[in-house]
């Protein structure tokens, strides 16, 4: 047991390591190393090993809140225009109503950022396009607002805009003219960050989003879609999504 | 040069030789009034400054990221390359990113890149070259140093 010189591994690095190991599993209620452990260079390219996906627990989303949609508008700079049927939406809470059991779910719909996007199929410029790394967006330099991706998603997660936007976040540029949706808060995740509708539910002490890599076994969604029933919006259409809701 | 005269053509019949003889004088006086308003135009332009020339302050002198010369001329590819790069691969350097520029190059009195005397749009103004770049980014830096107007 006397082999510290042999493994060349000094006490102070033992612990160091062995608390890096400690912190990998969490940290903080919501707040994990492991996607950290998953941290990529600012140069390095967004890798085909990750699939970014979000978890949703719909026992603990309750009915009225809107956190998320709150912490979406402000993070990505979302301004009501006071014509709700035509402004942009990212997010936005649906109830639902088993109309059998009476039993009644709240819950937030986006972006499903599906493995097999229709929007993607039918962009004629290629602006809608998948990340390597799963996550769906709109190349704004190339889209010409047709809005057949509007016509194409079956969870009317894109949107149009119709107005000039001025005074946007540096990170999330948007303007007249073009289609939208959630980007999974893409500039926070480059950026080892989560979501802000995901960090806005946690510190409201909700905890009914859980967002991480499906693809790493090691993560708290992957085992939890791997332990619990979690289902896909309209699974019917196979497009594999990755946003996943349990217990609906 | 609109005003130069169009040649005239050829008759397709013969003309009396006083008719021949007048329009060519008139000719002539068209050829001298043009010439005289040549001269004349680029005087005007300079006295009356039409196109005011680039404000070029630089907030926060230092090295820019390239050469002046390659920056002149090549800014336009390194953004289009670099706006790829990140939108669709995620590669967030700060190299030739857009919002590099604009950290460094926003005026401290208005804190943007635009306006008369911004930095990207009076250089653009003047060579007549459209700036689509801020009606879907910001055109102030990310840290609020410049104060809104």
């Amino acid at each position: 047991m006397s082999t510290n010189e042999g493994s060349g591994l000094s006490r102070r690095g033992f612990l160091a390591i062995s608390s890096a190991t400690l912190g990998g599993v969490m940290l903080a209620p919501g707040v994990r190393l492991i996607e950290v452990a998953s941290a990529r260079a600012p140069e390095q390219a967004a890798s085909k090993q990750v699939r970014w996906g979000l978890l949703i627990e719909t026992d603990k989303c309750a009915t009225g809140c809107d956190d998320c949609v709150k912490a979406c508008a402000t993070e990505n700079g979302i301004k009501d225009t006071g014509r709700p049927r035509t402004d942009a939406q990212w997010i936005r809470k649906v109830e639902l109503k088993d109309r059998r059991s009476g039993r009644t779910h709240s819950v937030p719909v986006m972006c499903q950022h599906c493995e097999h996007p229709p929007c993607v199929d039918v962009c004629p410029t290629g602006a809608s396009f998948k990340r390597a790394d799963g996550i769906v967006l709109v190349d704004r330099h190339t889209c010409i607002g047709c809005r057949y991706c509007m016509m194409a998603c079956p969870y009317k997660a894109r949107s149009i805009v119709f107005d000039d936007v001025t005074d946007q976040n540096p990170d999330v540029p948007r303007g007249k003219g073009c289609a939208e949706g959630c980007t999974l808060c893409v500039h926070r995740i480059d950026r080892d960050r989560q979501p802000a509708c995901v960090e806005a539910c946690t510190k409201a002490g909700h905890n009914a989003m859980i967002f991480g890599d499906l693809n790493n076994p090691q993560s708290e969604i992957a085992q939890r879609v791997a332990k619990f029933g979690t289902s896909k919006i309209r699974a019917d259409l196979k497009l594999n999504p990755a946003v996943r809701y349990q217990g609906l | 040069m609109r005003w130069l005269p169009n040649p005239i053509p050829a008759p397709a019949f013969s003309l009396t030789g006083a008719q021949e003889h007048s329009s060519l004088r008139l000719d002539g006086t068209r050829l001298g009034f043009a010439l005289l308003i040549a001269l004349l135009v680029p005087a005007l332009a300079l006295t009356a400054e039409r196109v005011p020339k680039p404000a070029i302050n630089i907030e926060k002198p230092g090295r820019c990221v390239e050469d002046t010369a390659t920056m002149r001329r090549g800014h336009p590819d390194m953004l289009r390359h670099q706006r790829d790069l990140t939108v669709r691969d995620g590669i967030r350097t700060r190299q030739h990113s857009l919002q590099g520029c604009i950290e460094c190059h926003a005026s401290a009195r208005t804190g943007s890149v635009l306006g008369d005397k911004g930095f990207c749009q009076s250089c653009h103004d003047y060579a007549g070259v459209k700036l689509d770049c801020f009606e879907c980014h910001t055109s102030r830096p990310k840290l609020a140093t410049g104060a809104k107007p």
